[in-house]
């Protein structure tokens, strides 16, 4: 298993590699000159200005050059400034983050509850009416745009039904928790202040259901096609000869093994979640790094779109990591692979 | 009696014709149906505009209006006119590149198997949408621009499958008959292998159709793929959320990303249920 540990991060740096040289070739061949949105249209006829910022961003020297300059700067955490917001990159996903994490966290909890809760109802009543209908509503999530569907359920619960509160973090009034994690559930808390908590708790609901939704869909499919597996080995059968009951037998014995399988699929659903949140975060006016993707994708900020492209891909790169690694001592079979 | 009725033709259903397989169907042919004769519709045109503003639903128009004024039906209709050759095309070209990169890989091995592996994974180590996203926002927004980056996004997937199908089959003695009958190896490749990787290829194209549907929409929604005049069902949408009390606007569209994404789902699922029998 050791081995198989090992391969896998020595793999790492050759695919942040990887990773960092696409975004740095996808910037060198955007269209239009790199130098209009560092100086501005007007600066474009005046010699020295050009000669200068070309001297200052290092586009004077050779390809290769450049290439060596961009990822000793991302080395140093430098991912360039944002034509928007005028701050560093870095500095502006730093800011963001908390908020997409706390999000992709709770629709990740959302997603895993649902989903195992419908695999295991569908594997159940296998070929019935609720399996069936476990199936669609699982097919439905996987199909639905978030973009959409939580545009839609903002105006159901928010505006007609009055249920949910408006979309944000917090009520427009209320201010937030001093700076702990930047997760307002926790750092309510820390203040000890539990009318914010309450709020925060309300206000992640709506997107929390409908980012989880889409993650619920792949999980219960697993879930179930696992649990079908599980239900069929003999180890059950004596579970039910000794007389234990069927929720004893579907929760304690079968869902036991059948979750093993499931956990590959947490790093694969973070890339949903991700796309979730990249999606959705402006419908819920969610501060968070998938809005700031959006703003820099229309307004054609490269910086900020490599900068997030970047984050994202290592991210993504990490978490996977993170499973295979957990599946290999979770299930002693992957270590001969 | 009872022998003439059973002369009587009657419909036995095929083992595939499962109900979901069924509505998928329905849903697809409807809209690429939709797709091919929209234009001689007896409906408004989705461009000019058609009287009132942000009119609610209403029997002349049944979806209601947009902010300026044209017919939102007519618009949702017409979007299957951009959403689905662009799907075809990407689908089309991801699996032949990624189908041709992935078995000349799986078939030969050593370093051209390795380089194309490791760009497989590069790739694939992108969340989709970040990818689709920096590389349309490079090229400048537009709807084949976005088609260009999900091509990008997509084809390591059909690589991967093709070489893992490559690598199985070439195992078997058939081949090794062929090898022995002094067959060379592109015939080897082409007509003892090729021909039986197609299944989990075909499967994933099917379910992939949907979720390109939806990622072009996504683009578009993002801004970075159809253009305002557009009737395109993510350009749409944006609009939509603009004018968030006037919710007919991005309902239609909406509900087309929904139905047809749905009946692609659908039928993958079925046939991989009739061609994968080990998932069941």
């Amino acid at each position: 298993m050791y081995r198989y540990i090992i391969r896998r991060l020595i793999a790492m740096p050759l695919l942040l590699l990887g990773i960092v040289s696409i975004a740095f070739l996808l910037t060198h061949f955007t269209k239009g000159d790199p130098l209009i949105s560092i100086i501005g249209e007007r600066q474009m006829d005046n010699p020295i200005v050009i000669a200068a910022a070309r001297a200052r961003w290092g586009l004077d020297r050779s390809l290769p050059e450049q290439y060596l300059i961009y990822v000793g700067n991302l080395l140093t955490g430098d991912l360039g400034t944002s034509f928007q917001t005028k701050q560093g990159v870095a500095k502006d996903l730093l800011q963001r983050l908390p908020a997409t994490l706390e999000l992709v966290t709770a629709a990740m909890l959302v997603g895993c509850l649902l989903g195992v809760t419908l695999g295991v109802v569908a594997a159940h009543y296998r070929d019935r009416a609720a399996d069936h209908l476990a199936r669609l509503l699982a097919l439905i999530g996987s199909s639905l745009p978030v973009f959409w569907s939580g545009l839609i359920l903002l105006f159901v619960f928010w505006y007609t039904l009055r249920i949910l509160p408006s979309p944000g973090r917090l009520d427009t009034r209320s201010t937030a928790p001093p700076f702990v994690t930047g997760f307002y559930t926790i750092d309510s808390v820390v203040a000890g202040n539990f009318a914010v908590f309450a709020e925060s708790i309300w206000h992640l609901i709506l997107p929390a259901c409908v980012l989880g939704w889409a993650v619920m869909g792949i999980i219960s499919r697993l879930v179930r096609a696992s649990m079908l597996d599980v239900l069929n080995q003999d180890y059950i059968l004596a579970a039910r000869a000794k007389g234990a009951s069927e929720p004893r037998v579907l929760v304690n014995h079968a869902l036991r093994n059948a979750l093993i399988p499931t956990l590959t699929i947490v790093g694969f659903s973070f890339a949903y979640l991700i796309t979730g949140a990249v999606l959705s975060e402006k419908i819920f006016s969610w501060p968070g790094m998938g809005s700031y993707a959006v703003d820099a994708a229309r307004n054609l900020d490269y910086p900020a779109i490599m900068g997030v492209t970047i984050v994202g891909g290592t991210a993504f790169l990490l978490t996977n990591l993170v499973t295979d690694i957990a599946y290999a001592f979770v299930d002693p079979r992957i270590r001969f692979r | 009696m009872a022998e003439t009725a059973s002369l009587r033709p009657t419909f036995v259903r095929p083992r595939w014709l499962t109900a979901p397989v069924a509505a998928g169907a329905l849903l697809v042919l409807f809209w690429v149906g939709v797709a091919l004769t929209v234009q001689w519709w007896p409906i408004d045109d989705p461009v000019l505009f058609a009287g009132k503003r942000l009119a609610s639903p209403s029997a002349a128009h049944w979806l209601g209006t947009d902010a300026l004024s044209r017919d939102v039906l007519s618009r949702t209709l017409h979007g299957a006119q951009h959403s689905l050759p662009i799907a075809l095309v990407v689908i089309l070209s991801a699996v032949a590149i990624g189908a041709s990169l992935g078995a000349v890989g799986g078939f030969l091995g050593g370093l051209a198997d390795a380089a194309v592996m490791r760009l497989v994974d590069i790739t694939l180590s992108f969340p989709p949408i970040l990818l689709a996203m920096a590389v349309t926002a490079s090229l400048g927004p537009g709807l084949w621009h976005a088609a260009i980056a999900m091509i990008i996004v997509w084809w390591p997937i059909y690589a991967r499958l093709m070489r893992a199908q490559v690598l199985a089959i070439r195992e078997r003695e058939h081949v090794e008959a062929a090898v022995a009958a002094g067959a060379t190896a592109p015939r080897v490749l082409l007509a003892h292998i090729l021909p039986l990787c197609w299944s989990p290829i075909l499967i994933n194209a099917t379910m992939d159709f949907g979720q390109v549907v939806l990622l072009i929409a996504s683009l578009s929604f993002i801004g970075l793929g159809a253009s305002p005049p557009t009737p395109e069902w993510g350009q749409m949408i944006s609009e939509g959320a603009q004018k968030f009390y006037q919710w007919w606007i991005a309902f239609g569209p909406g509900m087309a990303i929904l139905s047809i994404v749905l009946g692609f789902n659908f039928l993958g699922d079925g046939l991989r249920d009739f061609l994968d029998p080990r998932t069941q």
